[in-house]
């Protein structure tokens, strides 16, 4: 698609100008003319009271026979012999759009002495496991596993892949979309089915979350798209359903992989583990000293919870990088958020929206966070997270 | 060293407000900056010149205005920067853009490091530094909290995990995205501010690169937006107020073991 403007019915009125969320319009000799940032989003389109512009087809490089392509496929993350959470819920959905599809779904797993992992993918819901067995694949590499996965694309022409947003997810994916000159919809939040046109409808944030964006790649495959943990639900594991295994020779050698993993500096414990936590405690500004941070880490405690903190509570040095939540640190989307101590800037609200429920501990009622909360105590942190500790504790007991 | 950053002219996401009646972004009055992350990228670059020598080069696609971003970067102390602007770039996806900028680092020179922020704070996808990666054939080490120097043709990257480092030895060239926590950007000298206003920002258009036409901009972009809207709101939340904090504790402790059974 191509956004046109038909120079002879444009008014300039310059709306299209205001309403264009790239800011890829401009207005020369009172006539709206489109820049190089143009998304061919359409805004325009429909904003224009005179229907001066227009949106057409366009033809696209590099477009493939996508009835030759079909299967839904998840990449199956595991380290050390683990199974990432984000790969099962990435199968359920996975199973969800494979039945609206009609169509198989698959896990891909790489690994070195793996094989025990495939009948917890075929519980999962998958049909078939593509299993590649090999020492180079004992740990995660971006080129190894590119070309692993590269090959198997070309051999078996799946349809849609579904990898996790997580950092090695998100460093392999642009990878492979490349070699095989596809497109590629990072951190989605949501996953619809185009079932007459078998497309997969890729909604994700943008703008800080501000905006939404529904994408399509609609003549090139596989469509593949990076899906945020804790987005979708897993599904009860079955472990009576069958499935295939499908035995992969690997043909990458090591001196395809240009990197080396020489060391893992483990820095921290569960509680830090932000993305695949069901409950967050987080604290803020308002929790005034490093010290006080303890009575966050004692209601995760007793919740089971991660610890998580705001950009401003990371800044002053009262907790590490690795818990800040929000636009320039982590994505989270927990069960329950508790919001301690912070005001609700956009950045922290864009990593923490999609948690099912938030709650703000403030004491100020105007706090920007109360506008996004499910529940909220307007009070003094110092007085309420005691009194919720000892409620929980409580409630634990019985 | 040879280095080449890449960065993105963005609009300040923070400032970035939606329009209550049109249900759309208002963008006027909302400030261009430097993506943030690539100002990590941009001072890494600086301080491996610093210690190693070299050449530090800034390249950008987007839009004549870009050159603002490009300025502040040699303000904070870059040697050269490059704009990649072009009409034919207009409505690229990552792929395109990736495309694009690729075929400009191979019309400028041989690079021993790529760097680029971890992700551009509008668009949040993490993609264009891989991308560019594949088309140059390099090997890649994303999230970068900590860059050294093992020997003249090895870096050590520590690469940030959910909850640990990766200690990665890396082959230039080679590239890299940068975490916040790599460091924390300077904000420039006056030497830099003259050398700023007086030196020329060098532009590449289409016809100066080895470059596809089918696949630049929208041509050469595999996906297409099908819609934007904005999110849904939450609805209005249950906000205790007004009592003492242990009833307040006990009412919402009663609230969340209801609403999650």
């Amino acid at each position: 698609m191509a956004i046109r403007i038909i120079n002879e019915k444009c008014i300039g009125c310059s709306l299209c100008v205001k309403v264009c969320p790239f800011a890829a319009l401009e207005m020369v000799d009172g006539k709206a003319v489109i820049g190089i940032g143009c998304t061919a989003c359409g805004v325009c389109v429909e904003k224009c009271p005179v229907k001066a512009i227009v949106n057409e087809e366009e033809q696209k490089f590099g477009v493939v026979n996508v009835a030759l392509y079909s299967g839904v496929w998840v990449y199956i993350e595991q380290h050390q012999g683990k199974i990432k959470d984000v790969a099962h819920e990435l199968l359920a959905e996975g199973r969800k759009l494979a039945d609206e599809l009609n169509c198989e779904l698959s896990g891909v797993l790489l690994g070195k002495d793996v094989r025990g992992l495939c009948k917890e993918v075929i519980a999962s819901g998958a049909d078939k496991v593509y299993l590649v067995e090999a020492e180079e694949f004992a740990n995660y590499s971006t080129e190894g596993h590119a070309k692993a996965i590269t090959q198997l694309i070309n051999d078996h022409k799946p349809s849609v892949i579904l990898m996790g947003a997580t950092p090695d997810g998100r460093d392999l994916g642009p990878r492979i979309a490349c070699r095989v000159g596809t497109g590629l919809t990072a951190d989605c939040t949501s996953l619809a089915v185009d079932v007459e046109k078998g497309l997969i409808e890729w909604t994700r944030p943008a703008f800080g979350g501000n905006i939404m964006a529904t994408i399509l790649c609609p003549n090139h495959r596989p469509q593949m798209g990076t899906v945020r943990p804790k987005v979708f639900k897993r599904a009860a594991q079955d472990f009576s359903r069958s499935g295939e295994i499908i035995d992969v020779q690997s043909t990458v050698v090591p001196t395809d992989i240009r990197t080396k993993l020489v060391e893992i500096i483990k820095v921290t414990t569960a509680a830090c583990n932000l993305e695949e936590a069901e409950i967050i405690v987080s604290g803020g500004r308002g929790m005034q000293a490093p010290e006080n941070f303890a009575l966050i880490k004692e209601l995760a405690d007793v919740l089971g919870g991660a610890v998580g903190a705001s950009r401003a509570a990371v800044d002053a040095g009262w907790m590490p990088q690795f818990h800040q939540v929000g636009q320039t640190g982590k994505t989270v989307g927990p069960k329950i958020y508790f919001a301690c101590g912070i005001s609700g800037a956009i950045q922290h609200i864009a990593g923490m929206s999609s948690s099912d429920i938030i709650v703000a501990i403030n004491k100020d009622p105007e706090a920007t966070i109360f506008k996004v909360a499910d529940y909220g105590i307007v009070g003094d942190v110092f007085e309420v997270l005691p009194a919720l500790i000892s409620e929980f504790r409580k409630i634990k007991e019985a | 060293m040879n280095i080449i950053v890449c960065i993105k002219q963005v609009p300040d996401t923070t400032e970035v407000k939606i329009d209550p009646v049109t249900n759309t972004l208002i963008r006027q009055g909302v400030p261009s900056i430097v993506n943030p992350f690539d100002k990590n990228a941009v001072e890494a670059a600086i301080q491996l010149r610093e210690l190693h020598g070299g050449k530090v080069t800034i390249l950008s696609m987007g839009p004549p205005q870009a050159k603002d971003a490009l300025k502040e970067c040699i303000v904070m102390g870059a040697d050269e920067a490059v704009l990649v602007s072009d009409r034919a770039f207009g409505g690229a996806d990552t792929l395109a853009t990736s495309y694009t900028l690729a075929a400009a680092i191979r019309a400028l020179g041989k690079f021993d490091i790529i760097l680029c922020g971890k992700q551009a704070i509008d668009g949040d996808t993490a993609q264009v530094g891989p991308e560019i990666a594949e088309y140059l054939n390099m090997p890649q080490v994303t999230y970068a909290a900590k860059i050294e120097l093992v020997n003249e043709k090895t870096l050590r990257v520590h690469r940030e995990q959910d909850d640990c480092y990766e200690v990665i030895e890396a082959q230039m060239p080679v590239m890299i995205t940068a975490v916040k926590s790599l460091n924390e950007p300077r904000l420039g000298t006056v030497w830099g501010c003259v050398r700023a206003c007086r030196g020329e920002i060098k532009l590449l258009t289409a016809a100066d690169m080895p470059v596809n036409y089918d696949r630049l901009g929208l041509k050469g972009s595999p996906t297409q937006v099908r819609q934007i809207f904005t999110p849904e709101a939450r609805g209005l939340g249950k906000i205790i107020s007004g009592i003492p904090a242990a009833e307040a504790a006990e009412q919402l402790a009663q609230m969340l073991c209801k609403s999650i059974g």
